[in-house]
């Protein structure tokens, strides 16, 4: 038995900010080809609790295009524990994963308890008892939903984390700008800041409990810290002309941007706690858009010093930037995959600007999203999913595409334009 | 003014009426190439698709009938696609704004440069620096103060209209007066 729920997600819930009714909502896209059956049966007592667990498991596996669950009115009977599962009758369905539990309350909070068959192998792969406090039974949804993935695939879930975007409502000098933090799902949202001036460029800290962003409040951009759990916040720069596209060293104490204080944007390296400042670049071209490699000794970042847009490389011992895109004549906005072995950007070519990815040994490149105007793409820290802004209609509205493009989803939202997505790293 | 070398085959091909055989380089701007040739009809469109942001007559608010003591009318000037060159049709607008500037040295202005939406967020705030920079260097060369003018560079965040069509496109790539 494990009690952890409640302090993990203690730990992930920002104490400040209002819980909006503008919650993401999620449309499914494009479903994988090669998604895994499996079933997760509504879970026995559920129906007295304020969330269906069982469904919000349900959607998890479904949105990561690793599964493909079966709907509820395709099942012929709804057993909650391991004795009450007849194999045959679902191996008869082509399942080949179950998902049983029971949920109630309990004191002021919940027990979830759940268990992870193998029909093929008719054998139990989980059974855990998770206690949720008041108003964590979503966490303990994910919180489940990261088990079960983990034990089938071997990738670690992240159900559990969080994502920052900005919406943006009305035009001209009308505009409202707010930052949000949300679950990965899209609910929860919460208000980190909001402003008549431009918010962009949200980025979490390794540790997930700051963000750094670019907000023009004073009515010029600066790039500011803030600290999730207190509100408290700090402006890390304010310097003359551009102070942008901020990103974290892996180690949390170095913060990388794009600053244009001395003519052009040029990158540069911030010491967070001394508050100094080294500069990489050094021409007349533009470079911005840094994003450090996970093993920190380098960064990947944009500039058209070959006269468009591509994507260069700096290695931080050597200082020489070597240029790693050569695929099309825009290439953007690079993020490192967790594993450090390919690059997320976005591509633009005359079918418009798409998510792709590029293999950094091979070079090779390939475009993930099948809509014709993406923009910030940002990884899940397990690397199966890249989450971007896009358009349906006239709207911005969010996207994600798995890592091998094989299965893709929306987050519309109730109001207003929703872009500038930023995953979180895992939470724990 | 300086012209970076896109400016100048910009210039070349504005002077040819073939933009796109230009743009057909790649985009560096904010946009594709492929979807050039119709900017240059967008940027030149209807002042009364442009909102609230022109008005009066644009094109006749240059030199030599403005009241020196009042700011200019004419305050917002558009760019081609993939290009931060001034457009001669424009340069009767910076030139009023430079004889105000010139002659009241108190004034000052903001250049806020802006971008359409297509390409990344962060690059276009780059891109929309340089938009306002040219206009700042055409304003220094005709003896405006570097003192009296500041630039904010504002990429894709504040579309003057929304719409994913060449016409808002083009109204959204311009530069900005702001007294």
């Amino acid at each position: 038995m494990k009690a952890l729920i409640t302090t993990c997600l203690a730990a992930a819930l920002l104490m400040f900010g209002s819980l909006a009714q503008a919650d993401l909502t999620i449309e499914i896209t494009r479903g994988s080809d090669r998604a895994t059956p499996i079933a997760v049966v509504p879970f026995g007592g559920a129906d007295a609790l304020p969330e269906d667990v069982a469904r919000i498991i349900h959607d998890n596996l479904a949105r990561s295009g690793y599964f493909d669950p079966l709907e509820r009115n395709a099942m012929f009977e709804r057993p909650t524990t391991r004795d009450e599962v007849r194999f045959g009758d679902w191996r008869a369905l082509d399942v080949r994963y179950l998902v049983v539990g029971t949920a109630s309350q309990e004191g002021d909070g919940y027990r979830i308890q759940y268990e992870l068959m193998d029909i093929s192998g008719e054998r139990r792969m989980l059974g855990e008892v998770v206690t949720a406090g008041n108003g964590e039974l979503r966490g303990a949804g994910h919180y489940i939903s990261d088990q079960i993935f983990e034990a089938i695939t071997d990738i670690r879930g992240a159900f559990s984390t969080r994502i920052a975007y900005v919406t943006a409502r009305g035009t001209g000098d009308d505009i409202r700008f707010v930052l949000h933090v949300a679950d990965a799902d899209g609910h929860n949202s919460q208000q980190i800041l909001s402003s008549d001036e431009p918010i962009l460029s949200p980025a979490w800290s390794p540790d997930g409990r700051k963000l750094a962003y670019v907000s023009f409040e004073t009515e010029r951009p600066a790039i500011y810290i803030q600290n999730l759990n207190s509100g408290e916040r700090v402006r890390a720069t304010s310097f003359e002309g551009i102070n942008g596209a901020p990103a974290w060293s892996p180690d949390g104490r170095q913060l990388a941007m794009s600053l244009s204080k001395d003519g052009q944007p040029e990158i540069y390296i911030m010491d967070i706690g001394a508050r100094d400042f080294q500069r990489l670049t050094n021409n007349s071209s533009i470079d911005t858009e840094p994003s450090w490699s996970p093993d920190g000794r380098s960064l990947v970042f944009t500039s058209d010093r070959s006269g468009g847009p591509q994507l260069y490389r700096y290695d931080l011992a050597s200082g020489e930037a070597e240029r790693l895109t050569f695929t099309g004549n825009y290439n953007a906005r690079g993020r490192f995959a967790p594993d450090g072995e390919s690059l997320f950007l976005i591509h633009g070519s005359d079918r418009g600007y798409q998510v792709a990815r590029q293999e950094l040994d091979s070079g090779r490149l390939v475009v993930l999203s099948d809509s014709g105007q993406v923009e910030s793409p940002s990884v899940a820290p397990n690397g199966t999913m890249v989450i971007f802004a896009t358009q349906q209609g006239s709207r911005g509205v969010l996207g994600a595409v798995s890592a091998d493009g094989r299965s893709s989803f929306r987050l519309p939202s109730a109001e207003g334009d929703v872009r500038e997505p930023a995953w979180s790293p895992f939470l724990d | 003014m300086q012209l970076k070398p896109y400016a100048k085959c910009l210039a070349l091909a504005l002077s040819l009426a073939v933009l796109a055989g230009c743009a057909s380089r790649g985009g560096s701007e904010d946009g594709m190439a492929g979807s050039a040739d119709g900017s240059r009809d967008g940027a030149a469109g209807t002042d009364a698709s442009r909102g609230g942001q022109v008005s009066g007559d644009r094109m006749g608010d240059g030199a030599g009938q403005q009241d020196d003591a009042r700011i200019p009318e004419v305050r917002t000037i558009y760019f081609a696609y993939d290009s931060d060159t001034i457009q001669s049709e424009f340069e009767p607008v910076l030139t009023s704004h430079a004889r105000y500037l010139r002659n009241n040295a108190n004034a000052s202005v903001v250049l806020q440069g802006h971008t359409d939406e297509r390409g990344t967020r962060e690059y276009n705030m780059a891109l929309s620096e340089r938009r306002a920079g040219a206009v700042e260097r055409y304003l220094n060369v005709q003896g405006v103060s570097p003192s009296q003018i500041d630039v904010v560079a504002y990429g894709e965040e504040r579309p003057a209209v929304r719409g994913q069509n060449e016409e808002a496109y083009a109204q959204n790539r311009r530069v900005v007066f702001a007294y």
